[in-house]
């Protein structure tokens, strides 16, 4: 027989749906359906029964392959390597829960860590212009029930936030937005025409890096004041309309993604999509908000704001933190050769990093604390399987619009696997004995 | 647990009524104790020093989601003043928004062990407890927020009293919160439009209703209830030249409403940070008005106020007036964070510098001060700042100063670039009141724990309270020079937490074992609000009610106070 | 014949779903080593859709499939979805924000029709010891 679990918080994006259902065995020990979900989160619950899965930790040996260790062995090692380490790069920390990274965030500081999270490669650059120009800012519920004017800048949700728009953002209908769809004005901002952008009444197909100047053109078009011909390749005539109907809404939001984040101009596009909101709450009510990927990258930076001041690239190894993106964030310690042993967790970033980092990460004492088998275990020394957080346990997640919700454990991890809080806490308390703390 | 003996310090407690003559605090079982009850206690020689219970703090915005966008779009205000880890002290930084460590351990050193979270947005009430469960030593409780609540709106439209009661004792479960707290009631869901409500009888778009009834309608809601704290309020109309009369006009909501609480305090209404609330004038003549405020507040025991003084300081402002911060960046420049949450509230950050040479910040600093020399009942009125608003928490024993010290407010007074302008515009020149120590304890000890409902705990030295006992290095009875007491007050010799020895010797010995405390209210049944909290959940919010109520590890240690409304 | 186009990387559903469904399996390897191009580039490179080709920048080098822009037209402009694959050639350099540049890398694309694409393990296992041609 079987069971249906209801309210399942899903641990795959920032939308952090919070309405799957999951079937699941009478025992909890095996899971058989998802509901609800967009195929990428149902694949994440699914994949968690994976036959092949790996359980147990291994360490590489001299010939190339693995061997299997215990946990305690890969305990002992990583503490050591933390440890002995004279300055540690201790990354990811964005698909795990809020718990986990705070004893992740006790490790660094026993052992002067820098702490690093996906947002260093994601949303970095938008923190910083945060820290330039503030963000006026909401949460989905004020989207979703108020707003009506919608922009895209540079993310494409149909493919990476793929219930955002049925949820939050476009479709649903609201306390003061009963015609849903129909009472919305979306644009897209877009080199290409994503699957996203066909769904707009507006799509400004700019050329690709040209995001600062058309978010300057518009900041001049709110003014009505002379444009040239052409910005980032769209006619003036467009941008005067897309100011317009900016302008005409009674609340305006602004959505926007790696494609204004990665691109050349980094933080100062960011600056700049900003201070378009600002200014267009002198005409209406308007807001800004970044569309995270994991669905606790966020938390990361939540727990670290309060617990250093500073929501990513965290430096401790002075005894006390120290922020300075650009010098203190992964790829350039990576790269400059800064770091002398590297700990992932809840990332992946022999995937996502630029090559040469990856190989950096290769030649160093390296652990990898992942449930999968991914490009970054491929590179590391120990590989570290854990229970997925979201599906095999709870734990505190942090939505997109800093909404904190509490994930669920719907089923069991194999037998005698250890979840990432555990297994943190072990090599804590380690950490401890060999400080002598 | 260890016994202690602290021996003929010179004592300021109000619940005792104990000023400044030598005694000896004995502390057993985490209690205060009759000396006669210990039998082997560790002895602290407290001769020629000062002993007083731990302090309490009404109002003060510590920990949760907006704080948190403080600290982390603010990385300037953690330049120069990091404090590395030492022993069993954590790494320690920030200054007008101090990470939670930091938080804990410097209230410790003022000799404060309790602080109330001033403003807890529902939906991040997880956030608000992850940051209180991270705070070490404090006692601390949470104020959700409803005064622009949609659910209150409906009902207090048509003044539905039990149904608001009902409504606020089932969200006090959900988030685990204290008390009823009021933030510029309607204008921040004006805000979600842009707009705001200007005075008590500024209709609120769409809902219908003006801000004297949700007033009005919240204070009798928590009568209702019998809460421990009466209603908390921070009116509309904030940092207005002119807004004195909105603020009496506020006042004016409680008359007439008599408490209904066992828990033994006599005020219906605390209203917040008055000093933001007392200007009169308009435009760059404003001017105080702190006079009248008091006039009313001595003659109306059913209120009770804190000061919300200006430190001039750099800091980071945050409230949950949305149109407010808004105003402010328009005025100063400075970045600008909003955070609107849907059905329930805003807030808004924004950095501020009140400056010696701003005649405006100049005159702010003038009132605060005024509204507590103007005092007449120091247990109704209690020193805060609205950390941070008007300055960082780490300033309070620099406010004692300028209260006890005439010499150090003309000191200050001598440092104003428009000193003339700023005598011309406030009251405080004239006046040459210095309070003494028993006043102090009352302004943060005894008072405050009387208005929160938890004299039966805090606030005194009496037998049978908590042992919150704090040990200043300061002699009363010795010529002192006014920096003294901020120097004193600043950096506690000693201090008790539930008789744990927190602070020894200056620094920080443990790091206590924390408690978080929530009102847990029971009312009789009531399915019409059980049913409109379902279906707002289903139509309007972006969680599902199954996922929205706090529970669980996210108070490790809670301490439940119980209400019993069923009649 | 080689042409130079923009290239720039980011998420598909497909990335999405291969990805949690295991990044060592060949799905993974069909949603993200690919580059999409634009009909007009294609007809520029002289190719089939579905040919191997080199993509090649100032930071490195990788062979993956072509195939026809599935969110285009774009022309001058190329799409591989993030992954490895992408990383072998996108601009590392962060320009102190920390940020590598991951869009707007200018590469060159080349028929490869004899080179193989490689799996993600085995394609970053053999770039970390130097065995990539």
């Amino acid at each position: 027989m079987t069971k249906t679990v209801t309210d399942v918080i899903c641990p795959f994006c920032g939308t952090l749906c919070d309405d799957l259902e999951v079937v699941v065995s009478d025992d909890g020990k095996e899971l058989f359906e998802v509901y609800n979900a967009c195929a990428i989160g149902a694949e994440k619950f699914l994949h968690s029964q994976a036959k092949d899965r790996i359980t147990r930790p291994r360490m590489r040996q001299e010939d190339g392959s693995w061997k299997e260790i215990s946990y305690d062995e890969a305990i002992e090692y990583t503490a050591r390597m933390l440890a002995d380490a004279k300055k540690p790069l201790m990354y990811g920390w964005s698909s795990t829960n809020c718990e986990a990274q705070a004893v992740g965030s006790e490790i660094g500081e026993a052992v002067g860590a820098v702490m690093d999270n996906t947002a260093t490669v994601c949303h970095g650059t938008s923190l910083i212009a945060v820290q330039d120009i503030g963000i006026p800012s909401c949460t989905l519920g004020e989207v979703k029930n108020r707003a009506d004017r919608i922009l895209f800048w540079g993310c494409n949700p149909a493919h990476a936030h793929p219930r955002h728009m049925s949820r939050y953002s476009i479709f649903p209908r609201g306390f003061f937005t009963g015609k849903g769809h129909a009472g919305r004005k979306m644009i897209v901002v877009d080199p290409r025409p994503t699957d996203t952008a066909s769904l707009a009444d507006i799509h400004l197909q700019i050329e690709q890096g040209h995001d600062y100047e058309l978010l300057d053109a518009l900041r001049v078009a709110f003014k009505g004041e002379q444009l040239p011909d052409f910005v980032g390749g769209i006619p003036k005539a467009k941008i005067y309309e897309v100011a317009e109907t900016l302008k005409s809404g009674r609340f305006a939001i602004i959505f926007f993604g790696m494609g204004v984040t990665q691109s050349i101009g980094k933080n100062h596009n960011i600056d700049a999509a900003i201070a378009v909101t600002r200014d267009l709450n002198e005409y209406t009510k308007a807001a800004i908000m970044p569309m995270r990927g994991h669905y606790n990258v966020t938390g990361s930076g939540q727990v670290w704001g309060w617990l250093f001041g500073f929501p990513y690239a965290v430096d401790l190894s002075r005894g006390f933190a120290r922020y300075n993106p650009g010098e203190t964030t992964s790829n350039d310690l990576l790269r400059r050769d800064e770091v002398d042993a590297v700990f992932v967790l809840g990332s992946d970033p022999g995937a996502h990093f630029p090559f040469s980092s990856v190989k950096k990460i290769y030649n160093l004492p390296s652990v990898a604390i992942d449930p999968h088998e991914t490009p970054t275990t491929e590179v590391c020394k120990v590989h570290v399987p854990v229970a997925f957080v979201g599906v095999e346990v709870g734990g505190c997640a942090y939505r997109m619009d800093n909404v904190p919700i509490e994930t669920r454990k719907v089923v069991e991890a194999p037998e005698g696997m250890m979840t990432d809080e555990e297994f943190l806490s072990r090599v804590l308390a380690r950490v401890k004995e060999i400080k002598g703390v | 647990m260890a016994e202690y003996l602290i021996k003929n310090g010179f004592v300021f407690d109000p619940v005792l009524g104990i000023k400044g003559d030598a005694a000896d605090i004995a502390i057993k079982d985490g209690k205060i104790v009759e000396t006669s009850a210990v039998k082997n206690p560790k002895v602290i020689d407290a001769a020629g020093k000062t002993v007083m219970a731990g302090g309490v703090d009404v109002h003060a915005h510590v920990a949760g989601p907006k704080v948190n966008i403080g600290r982390n779009f603010r990385p300037e205000d953690k330049l120069f003043g990091y404090k590395p880890k030492n022993g069993i002290e954590r790494m320690q930084g920030g200054f007008s928004v101090p990470t939670t460590i930091r938080t804990g351990y410097d209230y410790a050193r003022m000799g404060y062990t309790t602080v109330m979270e001033a403003a807890m947005p529902p939906l991040y009430a997880r956030h608000t407890h992850e940051e209180m469960r991270d705070t070490p030593i404090l006692d601390q409780g949470a104020y959700p927020v409803f005064g622009n609540n949609w659910f209150v709106l409906e009902y207090l439209k048509n003044h539905e009293i039990e149904n608001t009661a009902a409504y606020i004792a089932w969200l006090l479960r959900a988030t685990k919160g204290y008390a009823v707290k009021v933030v510029n009631p309607g204008g921040t869901e004006a805000w979600a439009w842009g707009l705001n409500c200007e005075n008590i009888h500024d209709p609120v778009p769409y809902f219908d209703i003006t801000p004297a009834q949700i007033v009005k309608g919240l204070i009798e809601a928590n009568e209702y209830l019998g809460l421990p704290h009466s209603m908390h309020i921070h009116a509309n109309n904030l940092g207005t030249p002119g807004n004195y009369q909105t603020t009496l006009d506020t006042f004016k909501l409680s008359e007439g409403i008599k408490p209904n609480s066992k828990f033994g305090r006599d005020q219906v209404m605390h209203h917040t940070h008055v000093q933001f609330h007392s200007y009169g004038g308009e435009g760059f003549n404003f001017e105080s008005k702190a006079p009248e405020i008091m006039d009313y507040v001595n003659t109306h025991d059913n209120i009770t106020i804190d000061l919300g003084c200006v430190t001039l300081d750099e800091t980071t402002t945050m409230t949950a007036d949305g149109p407010f911060e808004h105003h402010l960046t328009e005025l100063n420049h400075l970045k600008w964070a909003n955070a609107d949450v849907e059905l329930e509230t805003a807030a808004g950050v924004v950095p501020f510098v009140y400056s010696a040479n701003n005649k405006a910040n100049a005159v702010q600093w003038c009132i605060g001060l005024e509204l507590a020399l103007l005092a007449k009942d120091f247990t109704r009125v209690f020193l805060t700042t609205d950390h941070p608003n008007a300055g960082p928490f780490i300033r309070y024993p620099r406010i004692m100063k300028w209260l006890m010290s005439e010499e150090a407010r003309k000191q200050q007074f001598d440092a104003f670039k428009h000193k003339d302008k700023v005598i011309d515009a406030t009251n405080l020149a004239g006046i040459d009141r210095e309070l003494d120590l028993y006043e102090i304890a009352q302004m943060t000890r005894a008072g405050p724990a009387k208005s929160l409902g938890l004299a039966h705990m805090y606030g005194g030295l009496a037998p049978g309270l908590e042992a919150d006992v704090a040990v200043f290095d300061f002699n009363p009875n010795e010529p002192y020079a006014p920096d003294d007491i901020e120097k004193a007050f600043s950096n506690a010799e000693h201090l008790f937490k539930a008789g744990v020895q927190v602070v020894r010797d200056h620094n920080i010995a443990s790091n206590g074992n924390k408690r978080t405390l929530w009102v847990n209210a029971k009312v009789n049944e009531n399915p019409q609000v059980m049913r409109d909290v379902k279906e707002k959940f289903l139509r309007y919010y972006t969680v599902t009610l199954n996922n929205y109520e706090v529970t669980g590890h996210y108070l490790p240690n809670p301490y439940v106070i119980e209400v019993d409304a069923t009649q | 014949m080689a042409i130079r186009v923009n290239l720039i990387t980011g998420r598909t559903i497909q990335q999405g779903v291969s990805m949690e469904a295991g990044k060592e399996k060949p799905a993974y390897t069909a949603a993200c080593g690919i580059i999409e191009l634009d009909p007009a580039d294609f007809k520029k490179l002289g190719a089939f859709r579905s040919t191997n080709v080199r993509v090649t920048s100032n930071h490195g080098s990788v062979v993956v499939k072509a195939i026809e822009a599935t969110q285009g037209p774009h022309p001058g402009v190329a799409y591989i979805p993030m992954g490895p694959w992408a990383n072998m050639v996108v601009n590392p350099n962060t320009y102190s924000t920390g940020m590598p540049t991951f869009k707007g890398t200018p590469v060159e694309v080349e028929v490869a029709k004899t080179e193989s694409v490689l799996g993600s393990l085995e394609l970053v296992r053999k770039g970390c010891r130097g065995e990539l041609a």
